[in-house]
């Protein structure tokens, strides 16, 4: 278990360097910089003051030089410089986190409680009315963008109740808050919660056809006991499986709903520094980013090993 | 002795889209304390559909028990609610899979699997219950028991699972053990082991043991009596001795001869019988093995024959012997 753990721990830092090295050059490709963009946009001509930004900026250095002023600086903690606003990377982040946070952590929360009830629902109930509804429902979540059921919710909420639930300052009341959140976490949640409702289904209607489904029937249990100690238990591995991936999914989603609705989170900011080619913010923006997905999926897979003793006793 | 399980005429039909499939049709008969009945035939011919019929435990739909009666002790099975239905099983009658590896739950200990079918059925403690799935697995001969209660079925071997199997159908003394093919995925030393075990149990707590099987040599072993069926009939009933001795229905001779026995003529050919089981939602209108029988008469390929008592304890249903 503990070996199993540390060596984890190493993948997880080999995923994090190229994870690196994939963001840093991929910000190169891009064609402009910084100084491009203000000359371009802000309309400043003098080619000489361009030379001192990018000078100033280390940007006219050779890229492993720049790469690795970047990995030594955040090895010691420090981010570095916005270049557009030119306060610490750090200053800028931390307060957004946590609104991004909360949004992301509503919305898993929101896909596992309605995705597996419903999933469960619809195993048990194969093939009646109620089965046809979720997976029509299911299906239709799944193929809707979040950034077209963002505008839908919000027209509806409109026109139906007369308020607009984005985000304008932070919320004052819980019920405020439960509005301006709940509602962007509903929507970039609902995608997942149709695809592990699926899951659940299809992996709930194996186990339910499993001998030891059966067995369980022949002691004597009751349908809910059946269903519910001996089959989701079996049925919950892929969907824990899921989870750790769609959190990576999630952040994509979270970006054009944190847009949607105005919310200031991180994933906003990062479309906002890709714009200005802002290079260390987005750079520690995706590290971030990525340090979360990878965590995520070391949960995942530890949780795994909690639930199933076979994984736990190899290991 | 008066009969612990006696079943009278008990249907059970499948609605299926290639038309109405008739697993079981028209079955009785009766075990009692402390016997073990073999029920033989060969794959789809019933076996199975009646064991889980007497458990009420065929899905429905599309499966339903359309006749007959299941009495336990004096109470008719078939005429429970459900939630009266779920108080019998385990307790009053306990059933054996074919399968120990999957019959068990993977993520539950064995323990605990064992304790949850005592806890379900006695008002008593989970201690309790945990100290009696430990007594459970010493009683079939697990050694250290109370380290394998606290293992999983992944750990275990094929033939300690289905020990472990047995643990728990017992667990709550049963009158009626329904063991289905509790040996067939076991290799052959196991087999002996687990079919002996069974046998003294049998013995020790009075119980009173369906087994299903394809296994002449299982039944031969273990049996007091045998109940024969084909294609979801009853086709022979009687002593396994006399069954033995002398097969009525040609179908059971059909079956001794293909079995290879010791003291046999070197080089002598052993029979088979030809043909298949016709599909059961497209039965012949008479007797159901006619097709393959040799002996075949006009009646035969008419009309159903009934059981009759051909010699004294021995019935069988066949127009020609």
């Amino acid at each position: 278990m503990l070996e199993y753990t540390l060596r984890r721990l190493g993948l997880m830092v080999l995923t994090l360097f190229g994870v690196s090295v994939a963001i840093f050059l991929l910000l190169r490709i891009v064609p402009g910089n910084i100084a491009d963009i203000l000359f371009d946009s802000a309309g400043l001509v003098d080619p000489a003051e361009k030379q001192k930004i990018i000078a100033d900026l280390g940007l006219d250095q050779p890229l492993v030089t720049q790469y690795v002023r970047w990995i030594v600086g955040l090895a010691h903690g420090d981010l570095g410089y916005s270049y557009v606003s030119e306060k610490p990377v750090l200053d800028e982040i931390l307060p957004r986190i946590p609104i991004t946070a909360r949004l992301a952590g509503l919305a898993l929360l929101f896909a596992v409680c309605t995705g597996v009830p419903f999933g469960v629902i619809s195993a048990v109930r194969q093939n009646t009315w109620l089965d046809y509804i979720l997976r029509l429902f299911s299906l239709a979540f799944l193929s809707m963008p979040s950034f077209w059921l963002g505008l839908l919710v919000l027209m509806a909420f409109v026109n139906w109740f007369g308020i607009l639930p984005i985000y304008d300052k932070a919320p004052q009341t819980w019920g405020a808050l439960a509005l301006m959140l709940g509602v962007p976490a509903a929507t970039v949640g609902l995608r997942s919660s149709a695809l592990i409702m699926r899951l659940t289904r299809s992996s709930m209607l194996e186990v339910l056809r499993q001998d030891y489904v059966r067995t369980a029937r022949s002691k004597g249990l009751s349908e809910p006991a059946v269903t519910f100690i001996h089959a989701l238990r079996n049925a919950v591995l892929p969907v824990i499986t899921t989870i750790g991936i769609e959190t990576a999914f999630l952040f994509g989603g979270l970006i054009v709903t944190e847009t949607v609705f105005n919310i200031p989170g991180v994933a906003r900011f990062l479309v906002e520094a890709i714009r200005w080619r802002d290079y260390p913010m987005v750079q520690n923006l995706v590290m971030f980013i990525a340090i979360i997905v990878v965590l995520v999926n070391l949960i995942v897979d530890l949780a795994y090993m909690f639930v199933d003793p076979r994984i736990r006793l190899r290991a | 002795m008066a009969a612990v399980l006696e079943v009278a005429g008990l249907t059970t039909v499948f609605h299926t889209r290639t038309g109405v499939v008739r697993a079981v049709q028209d079955v009785s008969f009766s075990v009692e304390a402390g016997e073990t009945l073999a029920i033989v035939g060969e794959s789809g011919c019933g076996k199975t559909m009646t064991a889980l019929s007497l458990m009420r435990l065929i899905p429905t739909p599309p499966g339903q028990i359309t006749a007959g009666t299941v009495r336990l002790a004096g109470t008719d099975l078939l005429g429970l609610s459900e939630a009266g239905m779920r108080k019998m099983r385990g307790s009053q009658i306990a059933m054996i899979f074919q399968e120990p590896m999957t019959a068990l739950n993977p993520l539950l200990t064995i323990g605990r699997q064992i304790a949850e079918m005592v806890s379900l059925h006695e008002n008593i403690s989970r201690r309790a219950a945990n100290a009696r799935a430990v007594e459970m697995l010493q009683q079939v001969r697990i050694p250290a028991p109370e380290r394998r209660a606290r293992e999983y079925p992944h750990q275990m071997s094929g033939g300690m699972r289905q020990r472990a199997m047995i643990a728990m159908a017992l667990a709550c003394r049963p009158k009626v053990l329904i063991a289905d093919e509790p040996t067939t995925a076991l290799d052959v030393t196991i087999q002996a082991q687990v079919l002996d075990l069974i046998d003294d149990l049998r013995r020790e707590l009075g119980t009173a043991v369906v087994l299903i099987t394809h296994d002449l040599g299982v039944v031969a072993e273990v049996a007091d009596r045998m109940i024969v069926m084909y294609a979801g009939r009853k086709v022979e009933d009687g002593r396994t001795k006399d069954l033995f001795a002398d097969p009525c229905h040609p179908y059971l001779q059909g079956l001794l001869a293909s079995v290879p026995r010791f003291g046999a003529a070197e080089g002598a050919r052993l029979r088979d019988i030809p043909g298949i089981v016709p599909p059961l939602h497209d039965l012949p209108h008479g007797c159901a093995f006619a097709p393959r029988c040799a002996c075949a008469v006009g009646a035969c390929r008419d009309t159903v024959p009934p059981l009759e008592p051909k010699r004294p304890g021995h019935t069988a249903a066949c127009w020609v012997t």
